[in-house]
């Protein structure tokens, strides 16, 4: 296990340059590289190999066995080697590297691919090899990755998914190799799709810029065409360019760059125009449910924050089950977490009114310390339950990764989550307005003694009031639990802004929630770029209590006798 | 009136007879307590709770070979609820009232800062397992958590022979952050790093929304040269972080994230596939092949009656700890605090990843440090690790308040803050 | 004579009990501990000073809490920010009388900002080392913060829960406020290590026990001062304010002056009971800033029953020795006991102890008496 590698500025040298960073593929989720099959990927190889010439096929001995090593260094060089080499066992070695099912074996180095039933093929002929011994996994790191992620790109610029067509343009643009031009050049020449066509431009024009056997009038031609794309990726791409670069490229260079900074801040300030409305949809939710028990009941509900934390432990619950009993629903885990969140808190809320609540009306503030115990209950029992550690939710794949439009990077959750918040807020308010039930539960919370005189059932409806604020908490519960801890203490991080939200927009009142919810999240993401999210919030929390004063009853003051 | 009074000095006289309860002296032949203070609710439940655990586990075990020095050992378990001065409390509590021989505990740098002067006072011993920001030497804490040089200072070397050239210290604002990044800093300009190529940034305690962070941190990245985030981020924050970085599409093979807390404990809490290749930074990995962890791992699936149990960094520290001080009781024949600090120095017991780690005078452990990437199934596997182990520089010669200084709890220097140019102990006369 | 007086009209039954209770324990306490043998049956162990010791000050700032809650009906849920407030200046004067006895040697700096390379002392800072200077600010800062802050708040007639959210705003932004470390106050470790106070070893059993007593005290002259006002004239009102807010106003009352009268005082009474708090634990950090500890407080005065003053100190003091208590005895499960000790409170002790513990008292004694002016009614929320 003493891994004697030394990881000297050496290593960075061949196909391992110095890389930038990369962001979310345009107009693509990104995610993982699918696995490929195999034989089409071979196909491509082979492709490939009437580009590169013909290899020496005593060669692949060796080149196979450099992978028999603990030393990273070593296995980067064996990807190289062996991918520049044109065998045809590249595709099948490197696929198997990448998803960790190389091994060798140490006493005679000689390299199996573990094939997915765990049987077995020697690297070398592709033979089934039984009873190999004892065996170590061919180790990746980063450096590895990387050199998996340029030579598996580089090869699939005509691979017919266009996805893939698109994720090797952008490893070409990263990489800069050179001796992908010729591949780039026949790619170019097929592709139909006109924006994979333009990626393909940029990346030929990134490997044109940092050619220094290319012309400058090429080169800055080049830079025209790379600004033009003008993204993160374009400024990381100019401002790497080698110490060689001739005076008047490097200055176009530049002037690119300083143009495409100056589109970028405009970009930027919609960036944070977005997260300030992805973090409200967030309190939004947060607080919508406590807009009930709290602003429309009067109950000072302190067991809120639990409540946020069911639904999300009730997420939890049902993954496990799903992931035990049909994995193959794990994508629509969400859509049945979200019922069944709603009706667990929903449950435990109806409980805690019949139980705890109803013998408090009339003593709002006392409801303050009974729901104080009831958090701290609930958050041991779910302690004691399910342990204090974080529980793993996971995140379907239509909610993983983000999507680009124009320079606004948008991530795939944190939309869903806007979406949702919009959708929850809207049935609410629909609910609230346009059903007999609504129209009862408005009034026992305007004027609960004319709402009994009327023959309406006071007890019933608060019971279900309650319920319904309690349910919402657990869809909340969903939702948080795709981007914050699973733990017992998530309730408690959530309370105190959900109250601040509720008492902004006016205790009451729906949409005062909502305008709150989103006042509040777009001015934190306004200022914590400049302030830091600390003094940010502190400020908010200043501008809150101002504004009280000056608006006693919050944003959205309730009129009537409901307010006393 | 007398009726009224005599009740409520009866109930003033019950209460008083419960603490009188929990008073009960312990008599000699009676087996050896040892305190467990670690939190079981609260915001520290989540990673103090383990602690817990393994500690019931090593004194069940010990136990079973027969106890210490003839005695059965005896856990008092009490739970200072992520409540700093109630770590003081319970400390207090624990010394004098359960008369305990040893106290293993404390997870955040605040509540070790809260129970310190306790220890000092009452002349007890506290072992500490989590890696913190040194700057710190008690006699009467052992400190079996890595110093800073034992964990950050190697990570930032592993970075730089990787060719990162520009470098984001993200952290929660607290003191190890603070101190860990100051040090950092420090190295870092000593490597030739410029100064506008180091971006530092606190958020605070839970930060969940990290939108904004994740960003301008992919911003900062966009220059072309080649850039790190070493995240010194707190317990709770980093799922959400973990999560942003995923879904914002941050690879590690772009801009690698290196990670000081966050172990295998905090990764079973996300799906780890987007964050594969990611860095941390510790002394141990559950990962970690050998037949001693092996074993360890084994031993606590069956305590845990959980065949998925995890192990970390702090666990491990435990278990040095414990065997430590069994070792030292041994010695010293008594377990008495002060013959038993005396025992403690030179104690060397094996570790978990196949070395040997040492007391020292300073009262930090020399621990091998690993680097490892993060996998697909929560595990951290060692990239690099040092050849042999490290020892602890409590003091750390980046800081300019603490160049001066060294620890050294034998006699004759007795010192925990010895100032090498004034030739004083620093501090006051313990 | 006016004090007299005083004593001999104001103070109730219960009132009585308190007070020559207290002052048997202030006297008592500090005798058993140090002049009774350890192992003698009569001797009250050191943990037992310290702890009860900050049962008090807990005990003084339910009585704070109670005068704003119980009387004028404020429901405060930022009370911990003005005790954290009194503990922190508190705190300071503490840190500073370290000097260079800390593990660094600096003159003039305290540990943290040495190693956070702090070059001089923030002007904050300044004068602390001064014990009366610290003394002042310890009633100053809280005192000054209420009073700004109900000056705006009760003029602009921010009431019930609105009033209450924004305490919680206050002591939520402060506490993030003071988890800053560039706000020089030491960040989350917050100040701790002290050495002595006032040329006392602040380790050394007598400053202890003198603690302790002085705890005592100020509980005593906390709930003089409280019963003071509420027997008063002013109280009459204060009282009506919480009953009917409006109508007072209507009467003619400004009602606005008596709140933020109240309010400042109960600020400074949580500013005191939390300086007295800080040498006792040993700590002080922004975690006593978080919202939390101000909820606790107000289920402590919930527990020991509103609107009594000694019922406020009761809970306090039963509320937080079931805490220490259950956090030794039961650490796995003692949340569920402390919940449920709250629920239970609510639901079948609405007056909480005290309030039901009187009326079972009266009813026993069968014979009407007067209403007591400080018996929990059910004021309007």
């Amino acid at each position: 296990m003493n891994a004697s590698t030394r990881y000297g500025p050496g290593i960075i040298s061949g196909r391992l340059r110095p890389r930038p960073y990369h962001s979310a593929l345009r107009g693509e989720r990104i995610g993982y590289v699918g696995a490929l099959s195999s034989c089409l990927f071979a196909a491509l190889v082979s492709f490939f190999l009437i580009l590169a010439g013909p290899a020496r096929a005593q060669d692949n001995a060796a080149l196979v066995q450099r992978f028999a090593t603990e030393s990273f260094n070593d296995i980067v060089g064996a990807v190289n080697g062996l991918a520049t080499s044109g065998s045809p066992r590249a595709a099948p070695v490197i696929e198997a590297l990448r998803d960790g099912r190389l091994v060798y074996r140490a006493s005679d180095r000689a390299v199996f691919i573990r094939r997915p039933d765990n049987s077995f093929v020697n690297a070398l002929t592709g033979d089934p090899a039984a009873d190999i011994g004892t065996t170590r996994p061919v180790r990746l790191n980063n450096n590895v990755r990387r050199a998996i992620d340029a030579a598996v790109g580089a090869l699939s610029l005509l691979h017919p998914d266009p996805a893939r067509r698109i994720s090797a343009a952008e490893a070409v643009f990263k990489s800069r190799d050179g001796t992908a031009l010729a591949a780039l050049e026949a790619a170019i020449g097929q592709e139909r799709d006109a924006r994979i066509k333009t990626l393909m431009e940029e990346a030929r024009a990134a490997v044109v810029v940092a050619n220094p056997q290319a012309s400058e009038a090429d080169r800055i031609a080049a830079i025209g065409i790379i600004q033009r794309r003008g993204d993160q990726d374009a400024l990381a791409m100019l401002g790497s360019l080698p110490a060689t670069t001739p005076p008047l490229v490097r200055e176009a260079a530049e002037s690119a760059a300083v143009g495409i900074r100056r589109t970028l801040a405009v970009w930027e300030a919609g960036q944070n125009v977005w997260h300030g409305i992805s973090l409200g949809s967030v309190l939004l939710l947060a607080a919508i449910g406590l807009a009930i028990t709290f602003g429309v009941m009067g109950v000072i509900n302190m067991a809120h924050g639990e409540m946020v934390m069911i639904g999300a432990y009730t997420t939890f619950v049902v993954q496990q089950v799903i992931r035990t009993f049909a994995p193959g629903l794990m994508d629509a885990s969400l859509f049945i977490a979200l019922p069944m969140a709603f009706l667990v808190a929903g449950a435990i809320g109806v409980a805690i009114e019949r139980l705890i609540i109803r013998h408090l009306y009339g003593r709002a503030l006392e409801t303050l310390l009974a729901t104080w115990g009831v958090s701290l209950v609930l958050q041991q029992a779910v302690r004691s339950w399910f342990g204090p550690t974080n529980r793993e939710v996971t995140t379907p794949s239509w909610m993983s990764g983000s999507i680009e439009i124009g320079h606004l990077a948008i991530t795939a959750n944190r939309l869903a989550i806007i979406v949702f918040a919009a959708i929850v807020f809207a049935a609410l308010l629909v609910f609230l307005k346009r059903t007999p039930f609504g129209l009862q539960t408005r009034a026992v919370t305007q004027n609960r003694r004319m709402a009994g005189a009327m023959g309406i059932r006071t007890n019933w409806v608060d019971a279900f009031t309650f319920g319904l604020g309690s349910g919402i908490a657990g869809l909340a519960g969903v939702a948080l639990s795709q981007i914050d801890n699973v733990s017992p203490n998530l309730g408690q991080a959530y309370i105190i802004d959900s109250f601040m939200v509720v008492v902004f927009g006016g205790v009451g009142n729906l949409w005062g929630t909502l305008v709150a919810a989103m006042t509040l999240g777009i001015a934190n993401k306004l200022l914590e770029p400049y302030a830091g999210a600390v003094l940010g919030k502190i400020l908010l929390l200043v501008f809150i209590i101002l504004f009280i004063q000056k608006r006693p009853r919050g944003l959205f003051a309730l009129k009537g006798r409901a307010v006393e | 009136m007398l009726n009224l009074k005599s009740k409520v000095l009866g109930l003033v006289a019950g209460a008083a007879m419960a603490a009188g309860v929990l008073a009960a002296p312990a008599k000699a032949q009676e087996p050896i307590k040892i305190g467990i203070l670690h939190s079981l609710s609260g915001t520290m439940a989540i990673s103090e709770t383990t602690l817990k655990d393994v500690m019931l586990m090593l004194i069940e075990e010990q136990n079973k070979r027969g106890g210490v020095l003839g005695r059965k050992l005896e856990p008092v378990v009490v739970d200072p609820a992520s409540n700093w001065p109630l770590f003081a409390e319970k400390a207090r509590e624990l010394i004098t009232q359960a008369k305990v021989a040893v106290t293993f505990g404390c997870w955040t740098s605040v509540s070790r800062k809260s129970v310190l002067p306790v220890f000092e006072e009452l002349n007890s011993i506290l072992f500490y397992p989590v890696q913190y920001e040194g700057e710190e030497s008690s006699p009467n804490i052992f400190y079996t958590g890595a110093a800073p040089n034992q964990q950050a200072i190697p990570a930032i070397d592993y970075l730089l022979a990787e060719g990162v050239k520009r470098f984001v210290l993200e952290g929660t604002d607290y003191v190890y952050p603070r101190t860990t990044n100051r040090i950092l800093e420090a190295y870092l300009l000593s490597k030739g790093i410029k100064a506008e190529d180091i971006s530092t940034n606190y958020t605070p305690f839970g930060h969940s929304d990290w939108q904004t962070r994740v960003a301008a941190i992919k911003r900062f990245g966009s220059t072309g040269v080649k850039t790190a985030v070493v995240s010194t981020v707190n317990g709770d924050a980093n799922v959400p972080f973990y999560k942003e970085l995923g879904n914002q599409g941050v690879k590690a093979t772009d801009i690698p994230v290196v990670a000081f807390s966050v172990g295998e404990e905090e990764l079973a809490g996300i799906d780890t596939k987007p964050l594969v290749g990611h860095l941390a930074a510790w002394n141990y990995f559950q990962s970690v092949d050998t037949p001693a962890n092996r074993d360890f791992i084994a031993r606590w699936r069956a305590f845990k009656k959980n065949e998925r149990a995890v192990t970390n960094d702090p666990m491990e520290a435990h278990v040095i700890g414990f065997a430590m001080w069994v070792k030292a009781v041994e010695a010293a024949g008594t377990t008495d605090a002060t013959a038993v600090r005396r025992a403690m120095i030179g104690i060397a017991v094996p570790n978990l990843t196949g070395g040997i780690s040492t007391m020292m005078p300073n009262h930090h452990i020399t621990k091998p440090v690993l680097i490892g990437e993060i996998q697909e199934n929560g595990q951290i596997q060692t990239v690099w690790q040092t050849p042999g182990t490290v020892v602890a520089q409590e003091w750390s010669p980046h800081l300019e308040g603490s160049r001066d200084l060294i620890a050294d709890h034998r006699p004759p220097m007795n010192c925990g803050n010895f100032n090498v140019r004034t030739g004083r102990c620093g501090g006051a006369p313990r | 004579m006016m004090l007299t007086r005083f004593l001999f009209e104001k103070i109730d039954r219960a009132g009585w009990v308190f007070l020559v209770l207290l002052g048997i324990a202030a006297v008592l306490v500090p005798v058993l501990n140090l002049a009774v043998p350890p192992g003698s049956m009569f001797h009250v162990s050191n943990t037992a000073v310290g702890l009860w010791g900050k049962y008090m000050t807990y005990a003084l700032l339910a009585i704070a809490v109670d005068l704003v809650w119980g009387y004028c009906g404020i429901l405060s849920l930022g009370h911990g920010a003005f005790f954290a407030l009194g503990g922190y200046a508190m705190g300071m004067y503490l840190m500073l009388q370290i000097g260079p006895r800390g593990v660094y040697a600096h003159p003039t700096l305290p540990d943290f900002m040495v190693f956070l390379n702090w070059q001089e002392l923030p002007v904050a800072w300044w004068g602390f080392s001064f014990f009366p200077y610290a003394m002042v600010m310890v009633a100053l800062v809280p005192g000054l913060l209420a009073f700004v802050f109900g000056w705006f708040a009760f003029r602009s007639r921010v009431t019930g829960v609105y009033l209450s959210i924004i305490t919680q705003a206050l002591t939520y932004a402060l506490m993030l406020a003071f988890f800053r470390n560039d706000m020089g106050f030491g960040g989350n470790n917050g100040l701790t290590d002290f050495k002595d106070i006032l040329g006392f070893n602040i380790q050394s059993q007598t400053t202890r026990a003198v603690l302790f007593s002085l705890s005592v005290l100020a509980l005593m002259a906390g709930y003089l001062v409280a019963r003071a006002i509420v027997t008063s004239k002013a109280g009459k009102i204060i009282i009506a304010i919480r009953d009917a807010e409006p109508r007072t106003r209507f009467l003619g009352y400004r009602v606005e002056n008596f709140k933020l009268f109240v309010w400042t005082v109960s600020a400074v009474m949580a500013g005191i009971a939390g300086a007295l708090y800080v040498p006792q634990v040993g700590i002080i950090n922004p975690s006593e800033f978080s919202p939390a500890n101000s909820i606790e407080a107000i289920v402590w005065v919930a527990v020991g029953g509103r609107g009594t003053l000694v019922g406020a100190a009761l809970g306090a003091g039963l509320v937080n020795f079931a805490k220490s208590w259950f956090t030794g005895a039961f650490p796995q499960g003692w949340l569920f006991a402390l919940g449920g000790l709250f629920i239970f409170v609510t639901l079948f002790l609405p007056k909480g102890i005290l309030g039901t513990f009187t009326d079972w008292w009266r009813s026993r004694q069968r014979k009407p008496e007067p209403p007591a002016a400080t018996s929990a009614s059910q004021p309007a929320a």
